[in-house]
């Protein structure tokens, strides 16, 4: 996943820098040197909103436009605890009403069908048309709803949901929690690397556990997974020993974990050591660029979108930046926190560029808390930065929550988790 | 030009041209920036485009401007000797955290230098 500068690509980056100009590595946009400043993002999730919010904090002169079709964003954060009944729909709810009157986004609740990069217009599903000088595409994710025979957009809308994109497949698999009996199975499977929120699924299975534990304590929870480890799996192990035992299995791929099929009718999926049944099944599909990336013509064979570390700029389309999970960025994960810092590094090249200048060397962070049960949270931690190699982990720094973190600091990370929501929303949409 | 110039390379080009130069280290940085650090002391009110990219990564946590509106410590309000000081505690592990250390050890004393320069501007400009 690392996307490598060639060393003369690299060199040819910094000399433009020392030259004072942009023009060989950074795509121009037709009227960007002419005074027209005007940006359209595509996406108004953690990535788009943060780029949105930024573009116009850092330079008013910047008119921006964001396309989003949902009035209401529903945060994948924080939608496993509402899984486990420790908040609510409403709790996750964001709205765009404060970049709108706060910061004057234009808003356009209308979803992008089409991008033609040469002309600089993005087609809307209402035929109507926007022009840009420079786009910022944050699509999120799509599923590749072919890859599990006997899976598929509808069955996920009924049977088997994903609720790995928070609305109403969060509400469809809670309802089916709290629909199941006393004693049922629940079946987590998540899918290989890479995939939106390593520890998403983990954290998923915590809460449930939490939820069950309470109100349903005969029931058991089955992880099939396809990979071999996980994300902070030994905090989550040592977690589920303590909190719940005996009530989480989790099965690599070497023990049976991968699932090959799903029988919808029968509640059933076939695994490579054989069929399981479960009360509660939750698939979560392999992913991929989200839609309008591919129609784009942003993606490459990866199904992921390559791009110029410095400011996210498409190194296929030039004057299109893709931000967030749809974007290939190195080490970083794909998480609403990295997509966020994303989004706040390409806004800050992107008034750089308008204003002829070089951006400045990216720093991008990542940090994602899970927690296990109220007042006992974990959390893994990543400083990123340029090299050669493209974006990097630096090794000195982050890492997870220490194994040995005695119950004091567990409540701790569990208090910060909720205090980091409550900010990166508020930086984000706020 | 030239002063603009010496402050961009300064900031954040000295590590890396340390690097393209075949070092290889962005550690690198660390000792080459030993020198100049004085020459990038950025004036009141004047964002240095690095350190506005470095300390826009804080706001995810500490509210935008580093202003919280929640549990997690506000960094506005604060002057730079006072955020360099504690950057520098938790690099070394010397100040409980978290996971501020985790971060703090991510960046270079320069870099910690430019963030809390950051931060101690926005403190003055809001007030």
């Amino acid at each position: 996943m690392t996307h490598k500068l060639s060393r003369r690509d690299f060199n040819k980056l910094l000399l433009s820098g020392v030259a004072g100009s942009a023009i060989g590595i950074f795509g121009t946009s037709n009227k960007a040197f002419a005074g027209s400043k005007r940006v359209v993002v595509i996406g108004g999730g953690f990535g788009g909103a943060a780029a949105a919010k930024y573009l116009r904090k850092l330079d008013p002169s910047i008119s921006v436009t964001l396309v989003e079709p949902k009035a209401i964003f529903y945060t994948c954060p924080f939608s496993n605890w509402v899984l486990g009944g420790l908040k609510t729909m409403d709790d996750i709810a964001q709205t765009y009403t404060v970049l709108k009157n706060k910061y004057q986004i234009n808003i356009i609740a209308d979803s992008a069908v089409a991008v033609d990069a040469s002309k600089g217009t993005v087609k809307l599903k209402s035929g109507k048309v926007l022009n840009y000088d420079r786009l910022i595409v944050s699509p999120g994710i799509d599923f590749k709803w072919d890859s599990i025979p006997g899976y598929s957009e509808s069955v996920a809308g009924s049977k088997m949901p994903h609720a790995y994109q928070a609305g109403p497949q969060t509400i469809l698999l809670h309802k089916q929690l709290l629909d199941m009996k006393n004693g049922g199975r629940v079946l987590i499977c998540p899918p290989a690397n890479p995939f939106r929120c390593p520890p998403g699924p983990y954290e998923r299975a915590s809460l449930i556990a939490g939820y069950l534990k309470a109100k349903k304590p005969n029931s058991k929870i089955v992880i099939l997974d396809p990979k071999d480890k996980f994300s902070k799996q030994a905090l989550f192990k040592k977690g589920w020993e303590r909190l719940y035992p005996g009530m989480i299995e989790w099965r690599s791929v070497a023990a049976g974990g991968k699932v090959t099929a799903v029988d919808a009718a029968a509640m059933t999926v076939t695994t490579e050591f054989g069929v399981e049944k479960g009360d509660v099944i939750n698939i979560i599909p392999p992913q991929k660029a989200g839609k309008i990336a591919f129609d784009a013509g942003l993606t490459d064979a990866t199904g992921w979108c390559p791009i110029n570390p410095v400011s996210f700029e498409s190194t296929i389309h030039p004057g299109i930046h893709v931000i967030g999970d749809a974007s290939i960025a190195g080490a970083m994960p794909k998480s609403g926190f990295a997509a966020s810092s994303q989004g706040k590094v390409a806004a800050a090249a992107i008034v750089r560029l308008f204003q002829g200048k070089v951006p400045a060397a990216p720093s991008l962070v990542n940090t994602c808390y899970s927690l296990l049960a109220p007042g006992y949270g974990i959390s893994v931690a990543g400083v990123y930065k340029l090299t050669a190699e493209g974006i990097v982990e630096i090794k000195e720094a982050g890492g997870v929550t220490p194994i040995t973190a005695d119950d004091d600091q567990l409540n701790e990370e569990a208090m910060f988790a909720s205090g980091w929501y409550n900010n990166i929303v508020h930086d984000t949409w706020g | 030009m030239a002063v603009k110039f010496r402050v961009w390379l300064t900031a954040c080009a000295f590590s890396t041209l340390a690097l393209a130069t075949g070092s290889g280290a962005f550690a690198a940085g660390s000792g080459a920036s030993s020198k100049p650090a004085k020459q990038v002391q950025v004036k009141r009110g004047e964002a240095n485009p690095r350190g506005l990219v470095l300390s826009l990564s804080c706001s995810s946590c500490h509210g935008t401007d580093g202003t919280s509106v929640g549990i997690i410590p506000s960094i506005s309000g604060r002057s730079a000797e006072y955020l360099e000081a504690a950057l520098k505690a938790f690099k070394s592990g010397t100040r409980y955290s978290t996971v501020m250390s985790r971060h703090a050890k991510g960046y270079t004393d320069e870099e910690i230098r430019l963030i809390a320069d950051y931060f101690g501007n926005v403190s003055r400009n809001n007030k």
